[in-house]
């Protein structure tokens, strides 16, 4: 195979599933994490257990939800319950391993804005809002986020924190009993906290992308780790796995039209 | 007890203006027709409370019925932006419109604490986002432990409107799958209004996750088939995934989404005509030029 042999969403959604270990409990979001989540499913994490915040419990889509809601979410759930519950009997409780989130914006210390663009009373956009993000952000034992990377999401000081990472001046996790980010997943590399100062730090590249990229895609001055690791290329096993994937859900939702 | 009625006469009765509304769904079961009834009834400065604004309270707000609303996440599932919310918020077109934001979490506790007669709920949550400088939310102490945890007043609509598979012909109310924060929204409201898919001799409770709201906690239920449509009733209705898609285009463009109203809503008598629309495709046609 090419370089060109995948996409930057196929990269960004294999190295996600990569990070899930079998029988973790991960709480989905629609769009990339629900394809990462269940491309671990499908491949090395059999028993990993998916929470969306619909209140589908353990469920198990033969094809990907284009919504929160979809009901092949419910059919294939061990079970459904309320939207309170899932929150606080499951996620609140603390019995979700691993969250999934994404955003408009991240800041240096992983603080995640989904809320507006511009100022909170006369927003230049005004963004869908926080939803579930943060109650994971905050309960979730750890965060993996996902999120393209340009100057434009990756700002010094996101707009509004609609989710915390490590807190706006990095002071930490201090109120939240969840691990926060461990991860941070982009089409160009992998970021990771840096224990003692919490600031995301450049561990790993795509292949083929070059670091000078990166740091230019970042509105910060990026920090590189001295041992710069690179991702392993998409496997063939990987690929086939994510596209078979995409293609039953693209058929599905034709059907349904 | 509840009283079987139409949904015309439901929400003329049920829904004054200025009144506190919460027409929930979680993406499955929205109550769609009842939405449009509100639009049609041309209700005036109502407080529109929903966790999700889906594309129903795109509609009901770009039609200049809102004066405020309450939510956690305002957009288009799978798709993006809800348009008619955005100019609202970002224009005050075709009126301004007030919010009040919380979280998924926030918003359920609320409901629940309104369900539950409290005056307010406790969660983790809020803490650190930037959300505490601009909602309704307070820090408080556990008197047993001295643990601290938020608070957020508890959520009484003056009417729920919500739209289930099944009522029975003693008016209990049959609802199963995704059931969101229906039963909470429901008992915390002073007034239930409940479309229904179907009315059964006895409810056939054999889905996932039912629950039943029986006739004495519900004040009208009217039959409107497929009333939740784009959204879906499990076990009724696929959710129709297309007009979600085509709903962008025709709701980013003020003239196209007030030609839409009209054509749809307003203009036709009940809900029969769009689902007329929807079944030979002409309901998305406007975007199609």
């Amino acid at each position: 195979m090419s370089d060109a042999a995948y996409t930057s969403d196929e990269i960004m959604s294999i190295v996600a599933a990569r990070q899930l270990e079998n029988g973790q409990v991960c709480f989905v979001g629609i769009g990339l994490p629900s394809e990462a989540a269940n491309l671990a499913r499908l491949s090395h994490a059999p028993d990993v257990v998916l929470i969306y915040e619909s209140g589908t419990i353990g469920t198990r889509p033969d094809v990907l939800p284009l919504s929160i809601g979809d009901g092949e979410l419910a059919e294939q759930a061990d079970l459904v319950v309320s939207v309170p519950e899932v929150f606080s009997y499951w996620l609140q409780a603390g019995r979700v391993d691993v969250g999934f989130l994404s955003a408009a914006q991240i800041d240096r210390f992983g603080n995640l804005n989904s809320t507006v663009i511009g100022p909170y009373d006369r927003p230049r956009v005004r963004l869908p809002g926080a939803g579930g993000a943060p109650e994971i952000a905050s309960s979730a034992g750890e965060v993996i986020v996902m999120l393209r990377q340009s100057p434009r999401t990756f700002v010094e000081s996101v707009d509004f924190v609609s989710s915390v990472g490590f807190g706006r001046n990095g002071e930490g996790r201090a109120g939240h009993r969840g691990g926060g980010p461990t991860v941070v997943i982009t089409d160009l590399g992998v970021l990771r906290p840096d224990p003692e100062t919490h600031q995301l730090e450049l561990v790993a590249v795509h292949p083929g992308i070059d670091v000078d990229a990166v740091v230019a895609a970042t509105g910060w001055d990026l920090r590189v780790a001295a041992d710069l690791g690179a991702v392993d290329r998409p496997t063939e096993e990987e690929l086939t796995i994510l596209r078979a994937l995409k293609e039953r859900t693209s058929l599905a939702h034709k059907t349904v039209l | 007890m509840a009283e079987f009625t139409s949904l015309r006469a439901a929400i003329d009765d049920l829904v004054p203006n200025g009144s506190v509304v919460a027409m929930e769904g979680f993406t499955h079961l929205i109550p769609v027709a009842a939405g449009h009834e509100v639009i049609r009834q041309s209700k005036r400065d109502l407080t529109l409370v929903r966790m999700t604004p889906d594309v129903i309270y795109d509609q009901i707000i770009g039609a200049g019925c809102a004066s405020k609303l309450v939510f956690s996440w305002g957009g288009n599932p799978g798709v993006g932006s809800l348009h008619r919310l955005r100019d609202a918020v970002e224009n005050g077109y075709p009126s301004p419109l007030q919010i009040e934001e919380h979280s998924h979490a926030g918003m359920a506790t609320r409901y629940a604490a309104g369900a539950a007669g409290l005056p307010f709920g406790i969660l983790r949550g809020y803490v650190g986002t930037d959300l505490m400088d601009h909602t309704t939310v307070a820090m408080i102490r556990s008197p047993f432990d001295g643990e601290e945890v938020s608070a957020v007043r508890a959520l009484n609509p003056d009417v729920a409107v919500i739209h289930a598979q099944q009522a029975d012909r003693r008016g209990n109310v049959g609802l199963w799958g995704i059931t969101g924060v229906q039963r909470e929204a429901a008992l915390a409201a002073g007034t239930v209004v409940v479309t229904v898919e179907e009315i059964v001799d006895e409810l056939d409770l054999r889905g996932p996750n039912c629950a039943v709201l029986p006739s004495w906690t519900v004040d009208a239920i009217a039959e409107v088939p497929r009333g939740s449509h784009p959204s879906y009733s499990m076990g009724y209705s696929e959710r129709d995934n297309s007009f979600y898609t085509r709903w962008d285009a025709i709701s980013r463009d003020r003239d196209t989404f007030a030609r839409w109203i009209d054509a749809y809503v307003t203009g036709p008598d009940d809900f029969s005509a769009y689902l007329a629309a929807v079944d030979d495709g002409s309901v998305t046609s406007l975007v199609d030029e």
